[in-house]
């Protein structure tokens, strides 16, 4: 449980962040988005007790981050942003070093530390100096770092950055199987992973809240949302009939010379049995049709244009 | 004082992880045998006492304990690792002593290497060990107080050669103080009393009085509030500069 109460912090001038507020219960994985600058490390940073908060008060867990620190700290697993470690030790060091702070003692902080092992596969670089580790081993030792004591809040800075697509994969199915009762927070620059892990969305930029809703209301924000694109194989036939039909609010030209674009009046299910029997009657050369969730990408820039 | 330790253990283990350790305690060594019978003509003094090696002490460490000192939170800031440190739950104060200690444990480590000295002066006459274990003691002490400055001058910036820097220039003001070509200097432009409170400042003074044996409880107490009022400025500092 988290709750962020009309937090504010100031860079002299600069307000980083502004008098944002939102609660996020357990079993909640927020993907935190926003563009650079926009606050969110600021933010994880304040929850974390990294920053103290100009004005506004954060509660983790029933703790007070500023009077209750270490308990509060306690209950929380942090990647910070770029994963730092101690480079001169070896991953099985530093994660050893981590389970004695978490106070985890033998049996079972020999057994969390194989698990955690075995969950990020980091066996195979075990006994080499981090600062020697490639980008995604030392994402996944400071992932690994996170989750050693089974953290009630967890809290990751873009965990996937400098990933490739299997360890970007294998980071989202860790973070899928974390039991229901977690509450994760995911600051990203990459949409789609919101939509792939987690259940809601806060979007931010200059510090401010835009958005707060689950990756589903983000996708029906898209004028794209249930739209139906019709993809012909050879040279696009006149469709100019389908202007006229009830169905149909809107028609775009699409990107591709041999496709059009349908912006449904109300769902795409309508719609679909419609342009089929259309398709048919003016026997069009349809190559494919198929209807789209939404342009995140679109959403995200008309959001955070107006700040 | 469990989280002193576990940090004790990393920040120990750290020194002998990269060559800082070595590097350290072989320069100590060598340096520290160099000044003792080059320039301290330990043998050509017919005196079966360990003073040529003490009295060379605030000059070594001027250099090598800043050298030292100067990672221990200039490299948290630069790799980032201090947002881990502060997030862990750990008071700001455990991490401070943690690394103090571990550094001053280094610096205990190479004094204790330095021990065949101590059976020459033995084996070649009957020195008084009360006054070389009162040395070791007043030169451990005073370690500790160019540490304390040391890592003071490494919270306050990111730049490890920039801390270096800054804390030999601030423990050569602090060697320097009480030697008469400052007091000499001083002599008739300030009143007695000021020049009196200068002179009591400087390490090599209350230095002086543990290598001539005297372990008196004001010397002792200066090492350790300079200890302590160092280490609290780089608390300060550490906890206003750690997110810049």
């Amino acid at each position: 449980m988290i709750q962020i109460t009309n937090l504010t912090k100031q860079f002299g001038d600069f307000t980083a962040v502004d008098n944002l507020s939102f609660d996020i219960k357990p079993g909640d994985i927020v993907g935190f988005l926003g563009p650079n600058g926009a606050g969110k490390s600021t933010t994880m940073k304040m929850i974390t007790g990294f920053l103290e908060p100009s004005a506004g008060e954060i509660k983790v867990n029933g703790f007070n981050i500023d009077s209750h620190a270490l308990d509060a700290k306690k209950t929380i697993g942090y990647l910070p942003e770029g994963a730092p470690a101690y480079g001169d030790m070896t991953p099985a060091q530093f994660l050893s070093f981590i389970a004695d702070v978490r106070g985890l003692t033998g049996s079972e902080k020999t057994q969390r530390i194989k698990d955690v092992i075995a969950s990020v596969e980091l066996e195979s670089v075990l006994d080499r100096p981090i600062d020697n580790l490639s980008k995604g081993f030392k994402r996944r030792v400071g992932l690994a770092q996170a989750i050693i004591h089974d953290p009630k809040v967890l809290i990751l800075d873009e965990p996937t950055d400098g990933l490739d697509p299997n360890q970007k994969h294998q980071v989202r199915k860790l973070i899928e199987n974390l039991s229901k009762d977690k509450l994760v927070i995911i600051s990203t620059h990459i949409l789609e992973e919101v939509t792939a892990v987690c259940n809601r969305a806060v979007i931010i930029a200059g510090g401010k809240k835009l958005f707060d809703g689950t990756p589903l209301e983000l996708e029906a924000q898209s004028k794209y949302h249930q739209s139906i694109t019709l993809k012909f194989t050879e040279g696009k036939p006149d469709t100019s009939v389908l202007n006229a039909l009830s169905e149909v609010k809107e028609v775009l030209e699409s990107e591709d010379d041999n496709a059009v674009t349908l912006i449904p009046q109300n769902d795409a299910e309508s719609l679909f049995a419609v342009l089929f029997a259309k398709s048919q009657s003016e026997s069009w050369p349809v190559a494919a049709m198929f209807a789209e969730r939404g342009r995140l990408d679109d959403v995200f820039r008309s959001l955070t244009a107006q700040v | 004082m469990d989280m002193i330790k576990i940090l004790f253990k990393r920040e120990f283990s750290s020194f002998f992880a990269t060559p800082v350790a070595y590097v350290f305690i072989g320069i100590f060594l060598v340096l520290s045998g160099v000044f003792t019978f080059y320039f301290g003509n330990l043998y050509e003094r017919g005196q079966a006492d360990l003073a040529p090696f003490f009295n060379f002490h605030p000059w070594l460490y001027l250099f090598l304990v800043p050298a030292m000192a100067m990672r221990t939170w200039s490299e948290e800031r630069k790799s980032g690792s201090i947002e881990l440190l502060m997030t862990l739950p750990i008071t700001p104060l455990q991490a401070m002593l943690g690394k103090f200690l571990a550094a001053w444990a280094v610096l205990a480590l190479a004094l204790a290497l330095t021990f065949p000295l101590w059976i020459t002066v033995n084996y070649l006459g009957a020195p008084d060990n009360g006054v070389i274990i009162a040395s070791y003691l007043g030169s451990w002490l005073m370690a500790g107080a160019f540490l304390a400055i040391g890592m003071c001058m490494s919270a306050m910036t990111k730049s490890q050669v920039i801390a270096f820097i800054l804390s030999v220039v601030v423990c050569f003001i602090f060697v320097l103080i009480g030697t008469p070509m400052v007091l000499n200097a001083l002599k008739g432009i300030v009143p007695a009393v000021i020049l009196d409170a200068v002179a009591s400042l400087s390490f090599v003074s209350h230095f002086q009085t543990l290598v001539k044996g005297v372990i008196s409880l004001q010397d002792v107490l200066y090492f350790v509030i300079a200890i302590a009022v160092w280490l609290q400025a780089g608390l300060v500092l550490i906890q206003q500069k750690k997110a810049d």
